[in-house]
């Protein structure tokens, strides 16, 4: 008697469903509870409609939309700046004046968090952006002309997803002391995005059998067109999840180096290197660490939990399926 | 990186002939061509010689040292996590939707969203109260062992267990978190597939179907995340190295950027391919063991 199992499919994370059309008219229709007079959804709002539906989701969007806001109302709230110095404040805990105490050079805590706050969202945001950008470009580009452009970029990809990222960060990062942050930037994305840009060129690969695609052909639509009007639109839910993935990991990235020194660079400060400046202190001197790092947390928890909700939203199998 | 920088910034100023021959004699003179330098660098790997750190000192002696501390602490952290990971999701998948289930789940998002460093110093700052609170030393948080201590085998295994204990959490609970979430998930699909409703018929327990057909077939995707994960862990272990002060790889690499240390960068990142080879390695030999399909002639 053969019972050997059959497995399933052991792709855990698969890409987002393409043809939303169908599966949208059927939810639609659902939800719609038999109101037939309702017009048809498009996918933006459909997918809207599902997210808002999911209540640690749109928990995620007003904590991250109320990090953003303290991040850059905070400081001036305060009349503390993050460089001024408190001469009457050496190692203060957190008081009236100074919420979330002083370090050892008189410091105001609190401006520095907030201060390492908005840093840290903006090298997140943009290092999610600039490297599903990069992804798209180079999967699309791979999987839509094939031959010889597809074995390049799929042999940089190769090439970047054996470097050990940390390990090349880290040495190559202190060589851009002098320079703007916005380098360290672009190096957090160069070697965020590999993984993305496999996904998206077997994505093209399938889409570039449609017939939309063989249409727009056809008719003298030039390449470029093509990918940029008809292929990545098509992608944009899983473009969209990627992004907020990403930036959660870059969050992660950049606070790790820079928890090392290898990252932002005094006199600027991002949460890792509050962080690490309060490790040194922290069993005595709990407030040094302890606001930049649950600052950190919930920021990170903020973007995974909406990164989550909008997967569930885009691809309601997965809901279904896996959780 | 910059050896040169080292001997430049010193004071009285050292004459450039003496820095090229010292940067000569540690391989790491800016001005050899760097093909030279990789050549002389290759074949003393060949001979299993690493070179000279930036001190002069040999390579390899250090690096003996130091390559036990890492592997015991990646070692114990990676079986650590991966059983309690794979544990804590198959009592979620079985529990779907229940407290422990969803307290497993929030756990595994806070985990996730918690960087190695921070979690490691809330565990010395957790280790501290618990020692003030209990008027003893019962864990350590600095070294991996006491400094000049001395006395029976069990005392010294004992002194040494307390100090492994918070690096150890330090890196296995972010690990945990990860495998918990992906060996639900996988659990979750083996679960509702038919050839478990078939095996429950045939009148297989619960416990056998769940066991046998479901637990071993949802390992197998597991073992790619292992293989994936393997970087992430050493990067955790550099962390924790640093901050527990182990004399880890992790942390002598650290070391290596700050001091320009070419010679001992290269090294430690030799030993980290090393690792991660082996660990994808393993992780086919895993998948072989599990899945009969895999196996093949």
């Amino acid at each position: 008697m053969a019972l050997e199992p059959l497995i399933p499919d052991q792709v855990l994370h698969e890409p987002a469903a393409l043809d939303g059309s169908l599966e949208a008219a059927l939810d639609g229709g659902i939800a719609s509870d038999g109101a037939s007079t309702q017009q048809a959804l498009s996918r933006g709002q459909l997918v809207w409609r599902r997210f808002r539906r999911n209540r640690a989701g749109m928990g995620g969007i007003i904590v991250l939309g109320a990090l953003f806001a303290l991040a850059f109302i905070g400081p001036h709230l305060t009349q503390w700046s993050y460089e001024d110095i408190d001469p009457n404040a050496f190692l203060k805990p957190p008081s009236s004046t100074h919420w979330f105490g002083t370090t050892q050079i008189g410091q105001d805590v609190f401006a520095q968090t907030m201060r390492g706050l908005q840093k840290s969202l903006i090298i997140g945001l943009l290092v999610g952006v600039i490297s599903t950008s990069i992804a798209a470009v180079v999967g699309a580009t791979a999987g839509y002309f094939g031959s010889w452009v597809e074995n390049i970029n799929l042999f940089t990809v190769s090439l970047l997803l054996v470097l050990p990222d940390f390990l090349i960060l880290a040495i190559i990062s202190p060589r851009l002391h002098d320079s703007s942050w916005l380098w360290f930037v672009l190096l957090l994305s160069i070697f965020s995005w590999t993984l993305t840009a496999l996904v998206i060129h077997s994505l093209t690969l399938s889409l570039k059998q449609r017939e939309f695609v063989h249409a727009a052909r056809f008719m003298g639509v030039p390449s470029r067109t093509i990918i940029a009007r008809h292929i990545l639109p098509n992608m944009a839910s899983f473009l969209i999840i990627d992004a907020t993935i990403t930036v959660g990991a870059a969050v992660l990235l950049e606070t790790g180096l820079s928890y090392f020194g290898f990252g932002i660079q005094p006199p600027d400060v991002s949460l890792g290197t509050l962080i690490a400046d309060g490790t040194a202190s922290a069993l005595t001197f709990p407030w040094l660490f302890l606001f930049a790092g649950g600052f950190l947390v919930v920021m990170v928890l903020a973007v995974s939990v909406i990164g989550d909700a909008l997967r569930d939203a885009v691809d309601p199998q997965s809901t279904a399926r896996a959780s | 990186m910059h050896p040169r920088d080292n001997y430049l910034q010193k004071n009285p100023p050292i004459p450039e002939s003496s820095i090229n021959q010292k940067l000569d004699e540690i391989n790491q003179n800016d001005q050899t061509p760097i093909f030279e330098r990789y050549g002389t660098w290759i074949s003393g790997i060949a001979r299993g010689d690493f070179g000279l750190t930036v001190d002069s000192k040999s390579i390899n002696e250090e690096m003996g040292r130091r390559v036990g501390v890492t592997l015991r602490l990646l070692l114990v952290g990676s079986i650590f996590g991966a059983i309690f990971g794979v544990l804590l999701g198959v009592w979620g998948a079985l529990r779907q939707y229940q407290a422990s289930d969803r307290l497993i789940t929030v756990f595994a998002f806070f985990m996730l969203a918690t960087p190695v460093f921070f979690t490691a110093v809330l565990l010395k700052y957790g280790a501290l109260q618990l020692n003030q609170l209990t008027g003893r030393q019962i864990l350590y948080y600095t070294g991996e062992t006491s400094v000049g201590i001395t006395g029976s085998t069990p005392q010294l295994l004992l002194d040494r267990v307390q100090h492994l204990i918070l690096p150890t959490l330090a890196i296995a609970l972010g690990e945990i978190a990860l495998y918990s979430r992906y060996q639900r998930s996988a659990m979750l699909d083996v679960l509702g597939s038919d050839y478990l409703r078939t095996a429950q018929a045939k009148g297989l327990t619960r416990r056998k179907t769940f066991y046998k057909h479901g637990l071993r077939t949802a390992l197998i995707p597991m073992t790619i995340w292992f293989a994936f994960s393997f970087g992430t862990l050493i990067v955790g272990a550099t962390f924790t190295e640093v901050i527990f002060s182990w004399p880890g790889m992790g942390a002598w690499f650290v070391d290596s950027v700050r001091k320009q240390d070419i010679n001992v960068a290269a090294a430690t990142t030799l030993f980290t391919a090393v690792l991660v080879l082996f660990s994808t390695f393993l992780a086919d030999v895993m998948r072989a063991i599990l899945d009969p399909r895999v196996r093949t002639g």
